[in-house]
């Protein structure tokens, strides 16, 4: 055992590092969305002004993470559960196999590889042509909001899908069996027994995935070239292009805010679960 | 003939799942060595490598990207051993008062949107002087990789069997000594996997790289972007490419590195 001094001598320069590369952005993200610097002083000018612009894209970043998340959970649950309860061993081995390919991809390499496959002309329509599925005048492009919840779902679930699978594999197989005994169906059993089981790792990936997707710059700017666009392109538009702190960092908020609301539901909800217990 | 039907079924099934990952990535791949695609062809009408000696030639752009993200890559690997190593030891062996909440610190970044945060971490360097500097961008990634790195190396000295340090101590070696030939040898494979992890991360760091780095340093990510965003898909390709092919790596051999005994302590 190490010392108690010893150990925060030895963890005291991680925290020094995290103070100042993370919380003292922080604060002053969360300070400067107050600060009207043309004006010279405190208010919040920089949040009317930012609903005026952007409310659109404040609802538009909303929808789109909120239904790719959906996505990811409906997705996952359906992999983690084959992989659980799936009778061909042969299968499960090929589906493990498989889902996990995108886990590394970067957002921006999965934002270009979209950007080709899923382009008027790119092999996706190519092939649905080839297969005599859609006439070359029926073809659209993907490259607006559905492309950015496709790219989305594509790049997180196999994310989800890890955490989700290791719950599942740690289970009780006992009460699974005992089901199957029954003669429960699987589907039953997934949604019965083993999905209420592992919400809370759900719950943590699917938020963990909510965070990141409103946090990611490439895939809008290079799948979704319209308006309405998503939070993180609008920051970056009002520092880039008018060096205005205020209004990207009040957009910076309402992204806190938006994020901030999914874990206090599901803080919320764990207390009740707990205290229910009780 | 149900069972027939239901294997048919789940075939189908994989079969489209195959499509919808690797269809994309096999586009990606075929722009990367096309040198002529014309719509509406529907593939390419000629291949070839001239883009592939663009990507490589020795004074391009490219090149310097690709040094770029390696050398930024290995530095903050070593920025965040150097800081996560002492952590993970104090977090997995040492007596920590409030040790949860020290752990939870570490999440933090990942509960926060890191847009709103690297912007504002751009604009604190602007006035110290960092932004556009390889330390600039260095201490974003560390920052990036933290939660990873400490947390991997905090469950891989949790999880070295105390006995042989005992038994070692026992037999008159000094509590450096017992470190150096006992704990650091066994937590090694985790900590190998907390580097890579980190070197990954820098390697595919983007967010932080535009706010910071810009327009002075350039990565192998935002080159893919520029060059993406100006509609030279094989450059851009080629870079997802080599982009690729670490995180696939990684991906099929994570599973070496960390042991499950590492693993079941992670976030512990």
């Amino acid at each position: 055992m190490i010392s108690r001094r010893t150990s925060l001598l030895l963890i005291a320069p991680a925290l020094v590092l995290m103070a100042v590369l993370f919380l003292t952005p922080l604060g002053y993200s969360l300070i400067w969305a107050f600060r009207e610097e043309e004006a010279g002083r405190w208010g919040i000018g920089n949040f009317t002004k930012a609903w005026a612009f952007y409310s659109a894209d404040i609802l538009f970043s909303l929808v789109i993470v909120t239904l790719s998340a959906a996505l990811i959970g409906a997705l996952s649950i359906a992999i983690a559960g084959y992989l659980t309860l799936g009778r061909s061993p042969r299968a499960v081995a090929v589906l493990r196999w498989l889902y996990r390919w995108p886990l590394f991809i970067p957002f921006v390499v999965a934002a270009q590889v979209m950007r080709t496959f899923l382009a008027k002309n790119g092999m996706m329509n190519n092939a649905l042509v080839e297969m005599g599925l859609l006439t070359p005048f029926q073809t659209a492009s993907y490259l607006d909001w559905r492309g950015i919840v496709i790219t989305f779902v594509w790049k997180q679930t196999p994310f989800v899908t890890l955490l989700l699978a290791g719950a599942m594999a740690s289970l009780d197989r006992s009460m699974i069996e005992s089901a199957q005994n029954l003669g429960a169906k699987r589907l039953r059993i997934l949604f019965g027994i083993v999905v209420p089981q592992v919400a809370q790792t759900l719950m943590v990936g699917l938020i963990l995935s909510y965070v990141m997707m409103m946090s990611v710059l490439s895939v809008p700017m290079m799948i979704n070239a319209q308006q309405p666009t998503m939070l993180t392109v609008d920051m970056a538009w009002r520092i880039n292009a008018y060096g205005d702190y205020g209004v990207a960092n009040a957009l910076g908020f309402i992204a806190y805010l938006m994020t901030a609301c999914v874990a206090w539901g599901y803080l919320r909800k764990e207390l009740r679960d707990r205290t229910g217990e009780a | 003939m149900p069972g027939l039907l239901r294997s048919t079924l789940v075939g189908l099934v994989l079969a489209l799942l195959a499509l919808a990952i690797f269809g994309p990535i096999s586009n990606m791949i075929l722009w990367a060595f096309t040198e002529q695609w014309y719509f509406p062809a529907k593939l390419p009408q000629a291949y070839g490598f001239a883009f592939w000696e663009r990507v490589f030639r020795p004074q391009g752009n490219a090149m310097v990207s690709l040094v770029n993200s390696v050398l930024i890559a290995c530095m903050t690997v070593v920025v965040s051993l150097a800081f996560a190593i002492p952590a993970g030891l104090a977090l997995g062996r040492g007596r920590l008062p409030f040790r949860v909440v020290f752990l939870l610190l570490f999440l933090l970044p990942q509960a926060f949107p890191s847009l709103a945060v690297h912007m504002n971490i751009a604009r604190i360097f602007y006035t110290i002087g960092l932004n556009g500097t390889f330390l600039g961008v260095v201490l974003v990634h560390a920052l990036q990789g933290m939660v990873f790195s400490v947390w991997i190396a905090a469950a891989a000295f949790g999880a070295v069997d105390r006995e042989l340090e005992e038994a070692a101590a026992n037999m008159g070696a000094r509590p450096l000594r017992v470190f150096f030939t006992v704990t650091l040898p066994l937590a090694l494979p985790g900590l190998m996997a907390s580097a890579i992890f980190v070197f990954l991360i820098s390697l595919d760091e983007f967010t932080g790289t535009y706010f910071v780095g810009v327009p002075d340093i350039t990565t192998m990510p935002l080159l893919l972007f520029t060059a993406s965003m100006e509609g030279n898909y094989q450059i851009a390709s080629i870079t997802a490419l080599l982009l690729l092919v670490p995180s696939v790596a990684f991906m099929l051999v994570i599973e070496r590195f960390l042991k499950s005994d590492v693993l079941a302590k992670v976030g512990h």
